[in-house]
Formats: C-alpha cells, sequence, structure tokens
C-alpha cells in the first residue's frame, strides 16, 4: 500500500504547512508519517516521498541517514533510548543502564527475545534534572520516562507488553 | 520575586486560554498590532536590553532592525532546538506556559512585518508539538492568529515543525536548511539570515526564552524589565542547574546572581556534602572553571563569566564535585561532539573523530603523556578553522580540561 493511499488526509495536511513551490520542506513529516507503522522507513516508502516531493530517492534516503530518529532497519516494537551524556551521567546513568542491560539480558544496541524493546544510549534528551531517564520511540511517538530506577523500568515493560 | 518566564509555577492553568488572558495575555500582542507600528515595536524590545537567550547574547531588537525591507516575505523562526547537554529550560517554558511564548512569537513576527512563522521543535518533543499544535488552533479560534488580525489588514499564521534528532539543527543556518527539508548542516555566513533565510527570504531567528520575555516587556515596559538583572545583562534568566546537586531543575532568576546563590540556596548544595570542583556554565560547550571561593562568588552574567574565561551561553549550570575526574568529563563530551558533527567541515568531522579515540584510550587506562599531548594539539588544531560552533565547542573542555586539570589526566594515564 502506497503512503499516498494509506494516509491522504495526514498528508494534505502536512503539505498545507509550506509554501507549494518549497515542499521539500514536509520531507521531516513525511519520513515520521512512513515510520508510524513498523517503526522504520522502507524503500518503498522512501520512493513515495520522492514522488511526492518531486525529489530523488537519493535525496530522501539522505535525509533518512542524517537523523538519529529515522531508521531503516526494523528494531524492537519500541526503542528505549537511555540518555547516557553528561548530565545524566554525573547522576549514575551509565550505571542504569548497565543494570538495565543485566535485567534484560541483553547489550546496548540489542532487542528482546520478544521483539518488545530495542535498547539504545543516545545523546542529551533536555532532562538532565530527571536523571535517570530514557524515553521510549515506538508506534504512539516519543514518550519521556524520567526519574527511572531499573524496578520502574521492568514495570514500564510489563505495561508495553498489554499495549495493543 | 513571582516568575516573569515560569509563570506557570505562581499560576498553575496558564496554559489554558481564559487563565492566559485573565492574567493579562495577548493584551500587548493586540496592543502591538493595532497602536504600533512594527518599527516601534522594535525601538522598546531595543530599549529593554534583552539579549538572544539561545547562548550568544546578542542584542534582541538589533538582531530585529538587522531584516531587509527590501525583499518580502519575510519568515520568523522559533529555535525550539534545545539539545545542548545540561540545557533543559525551553521545555519547561513550552510545556507549561506555552501562551506567553507564542504571543512574543506573534510580537517578534509583527516587528517584522512576517505573516508566517515556523517553531523548529527539536525531534524529542513530540508531545510538545501536539500541545502547541492544539494553542496555535484556539488562537486562531480567539482571532489571535490568521488573516486581518483585530480588523488591521494584518495576517499571521504559526506552524510546528519536528526536527529529528540533531544538535547541529540548533545553529540557526543548519536550522534553516533542515526546515527546507534537507541534512542539517550550517550555510556559510554571510549572508547573515536576516538578508537570506528561509527560502532564500530575510528570516528572524530566535529562541524560545527570548521571545518568552517579550509580552512581558510589553506588560510592564522596557525601563521595568532593564531595571532587573546588571548592567551588561538585563532582565531574568532561567538557570538550568544540573550535575552533582541535590536539586536539580530549573531556576528563573536575575543576571547578577552568583554561582554559590544557586548552587547552595536554590539548588541545595552538593551531594553528601562534597566540595565543589568545577563548573561548567554552558553546558557541554563550556570552558571548565576551577572553582574556589572568588569563583562561587562571582556573578552570573555574560560579562562576569567571561572574566573566569568562560562563557555563560545559555546558563546551563553543570556542577562537578571532587569524586569526578575531568578525563571522564572530557570523554563524555567528546563523544557527544563527535555523535553530533555534521560532518560538512573536515576539522570538526576528523577531528571529533580522532579526539574520540584518544580520550577512549586515555579513558580504558592505556593512554601515556603522549597521548594527552596529542589530544591537546588536536583539539587546538580544529580551533579556529569551522563554519559553525560546534567544532570549536568540541574543543572547549577538552583544551581547558587538560590544561587547569593536569593532575587529573597524570592519573588517569601509565607513567
Amino acid at each position: 500500500m502506497s503512503l499516498a493511499k494509506t494516509y491522504p488526509k495526514e498528508i494534505k495536511q502536512i503539505l498545507s504547512k509550506y509554501p507549494p513551490e518549497h515542499k521539500r520542506s514536509a520531507v521531516m513529516p513525511l519520513l515520521y508519517l512512513a515510520q508510524r507503522a513498523e517503526g522504520y522507513v522502507n524503500k518503498a516508502a522512501m520512493q513515495d516521498i520522492a514522488r511526492i516531493l518531486e525529489i530523488t530517492e537519493t535525496e530522501v534516503a539522505s535525509i533518512v541517514g542524517f537523523y538519529t530518529l529515522y531508521h531503516d532497519e526494523k528494531a524492537g516494537k519500541y526503542r528505549m533510548q537511555v540518555c547516557t551524556d553528561l548530565p545524566c551521567a554525573l547522576r549514575g546513568a551509565d550505571e542504569f543502564l548497565q543494570n538495565l542491560c543485566g535485567n534484560l539480558g541483553i547489550k546496548v544496541g540489542e532487542t528482546t527475545a520478544d521483539g518488545l524493546v530495542t535498547l539504545e544510549a543516545v545523546t542529551c534528551l533536555a532532562a538532565c534534572d530527571k536523571a535517570p531517564m530514557f524515553q521510549t520511540q515506538g508506534p504512539d511517538g516519543i514518550k519521556y520516562h524520567e526519574n527511572m530506577t531499573v524496578d520502574k523500568t521492568m514495570e514500564l515493560i510489563e505495561a508495553l507488553k498489554g499495549v495493543e | 520575586m513571582s516568575h516573569i518566564l515560569l509563570r506557570h509555577r505562581e499560576i498553575p492553568d496558564i496554559h489554558k486560554m481564559n487563565v492566559y488572558k485573565k492574567n493579562g495575555g495577548f493584551a500587548a500582542f493586540k496592543n502591538a498590532v493595532t497602536k504600533m507600528k512594527p518599527s516601534e515595536v522594535t525601538d522598546v524590545v531595543k530599549s529593554s536590553n534583552l539579549r538572544g537567550r539561545g547562548g550568544a547574547g546578542f542584542p534582541t531588537g538589533t538582531k530585529w532592525l538587522f531584516i531587509d525591507n527590501k525583499t518580502f516575505p519575510h519568515y520568523v523562526v522559533a529555535n525550539a532546538d534545545e539539545s545542548e547537554p545540561g540545557t533543559f529550560k525551553d521545555r519547561e517554558i513550552l510545556e507549561s506556559n506555552p501562551l506567553q511564548f507564542l504571543e512574543g512569537l506573534a510580537i517578534a513576527s509583527y516587528a517584522v512585518s512576517a505573516s508566517t512563522a515556523y517553531v523548529y521543535l527539536r525531534g524529542e518533543s513530540w508531545d510538545i508539538a501536539t500541545l502547541l499544535d492544539e494553542k496555535i488552533a484556539e488562537m486562531e479560534k480567539a482571532g489571535y492568529l490568521g488573516e486581518n488580525l483585530f480588523g488591521t489588514g494584518y495576517s499571521l499564521k504559526i506552524y510546528t515543525h519536528l526536527g529529528a534528532g540533531a544538535y547541529i539543527c540548533g545553529e540557526e543556518t543548519a536550522l534553516l536548511e533542515s526546515l527546507e527539508g534537507k541534512r542539517g548542516q550550517p550555510r556559510v555566513r554571510p549572508p547573515f539570515p536576516a538578508l537570506v533565510g528561509l527560502y532564500g527570504k530575510p528570516t528572524l531567528i530566535n529562541n524560545v526564552e527570548t521571545l518568552t520575555n517579550v509580552p512581558m516587556i510589553f506588560a510592564n515596559g522596557a525601563n521595568w524589565y532593564k531595571a532587573m538583572g546588571t548592567m551588561d545583562s538585563a532582565g531574568v534568566k532561567i538557570f538550568s542547574l544540573s550535575g552533582r546537586v541535590r536539586k536539580p531543575g530549573n531556576y528563573e532568576l536575575p543576571f547578577g546572581t552568583t554561582f554559590r546563590q544557586l548552587i547552595y540556596e536554590h539548588g541545595g548544595g552538593i551531594l553528601d556534602g562534597r566540595p565543589v570542583k568545577a563548573i561548567m556554565p554552558a553546558g557541554a560547550s563550556s570552558s571548565l572553571i576551577v572553582v574556589d571561593d572568588k569563583v562561587l562568588d562571582t556573578p552570573m552574567d555574560y560579562a562576569s563569566v567571561r572574566t573566569l574565561r568562560s562563557e555563560l551561553g545559555s546558563a546551563s549550570v553543570i556542577v562537578i564535585d571532587d569524586t569526578v575526574s575531568v578525563d571522564w568529563i572530557i570523554n563524555k563530551t567528546i563523544h557527544f561532539f563527535k555523535h553530533e558533527s555534521c560532518g560538512k567541515c573536515t576539522p570538526c568531522r576528523e577531528g571529533t573523530y580522532w579526539m574520540q579515540n584518544i580520550t577512549e584510550r586515555i579513558h580504558s587506562g592505556k593512554g601515556t603523556q603522549g597521548d594527552v599531548d596529542l589530544l591537546l594539539n588536536v583539539a587546538k588544531q580544529i580551533q579556529g578553522k569551522c563554519l559553525c560552533p560546534l567544532g570549536e565547542f568540541s574543543t572547549m573542555a577538552v583544551v581547558t580540561g587538560i590544561e587547569r586539570f593536569p593532575q587529573d589526566f597524570k592519573k588517569a594515564v601509565k607513567a
């Protein structure tokens, strides 16, 4: 199913934000749209976006490659992205991530056996006063989880299992 | 003193239209559009001495004056790409006092005769974008955005645009590239965005906190604003306090508040009662300040922090105690900048890569004093050679860390 057929209303709304002669500006919101269903942008979607915006597929791919929130490979349903930058690390973020790895039985970058969670270490998420913290990137967008402990995180993962 | 920016701390529902209006909301915007010429609006901001809160501290009114009035249309872009490690102030404004920010953006748009404004948010601010879209719709319904506002013929539309995880897009020309649907890589300047900005048109770019000051300046007058803070740095600032303090968080205080007041009175002092060893006042981009009593009693304004051979920047004060070694600090900052380098300028792209290799060697206990010297050498070769400040930023903690805390590196390397 092409992007244009799946999300006609959303695409129209996105394009209305930018001058028609500069519709290339819509590439980022369209990529989020393309990523919504499966958590990554496949080749067909990139072709669709190129067609809608009248740019080349390579130009679309270069955007996917440049920005860290776009993915071109399938991962877990939720990407759990733990900030390990300096201010968070000063409040125990590295130890938190390590303990989380231990509890989940995976390394950073790996996905749990049930395909639910991919654990990642990321750079600053502007929540330095509420470390340890992470965001989940999933079908419902991006959510922040702050002042976290390993126990609270394991409870969250249990809850995510129940989400349709 | 009650808050000027973080007003939700006294007025909990200020994000709601009726509450915001009851507290004076949109009076400034309506008054500006119906009773003032755009140039008069700019004059007020100029005489308030408001300076940009994104880090550079450039005079805001002067920036508005730079917009080229020979070429149209004009655009305004609010920079909400807050990504500097240690900075989390704009997020609180947007989440809790969004209408005051949007009113500031609307006033700025009128002042530079722009009919379209964008809010460029960091991609992680997914929920904030949804909230702002709701607030923008409410403003349209209430007649504060849209066509022919207050019957004057002035029209204004505001749109949100989400980035996708790139620190570099906080740099204003990279932000414009990103908004145009390209990779976020900085442009060669000049020409500056005031002449050639979004879609090649004159564009004003202001930080969220800067814009959020504006409605209050109009409500209370430029002189009222100027009376707060110091001669050099007028008004109030949100200090994002993080690191090894008991109570990290945002503190809105007048410029000129000392480090000691921020850390001990507001931040509750250091964890476990340890001494402060170093301060990074401008996030991960900071020069490291060696802390003594004189430093703690230094007022936080742009000029005073410069006397400590550092910069106030966006006032993201990261506090480091004596349990932390500086070789570990720069290992963290180098990894950040290596990840965020956009790759356009060779000194930054290659320099951060090699700095990362060397700092990893030192950090893993396999380094020698020769590695420390090499790291310093590589950092100094990046300086002054890049299009945007990211390259420079990547070296600040490295150079000042090695030069001001040599004992930490002696301990970290093999004899």
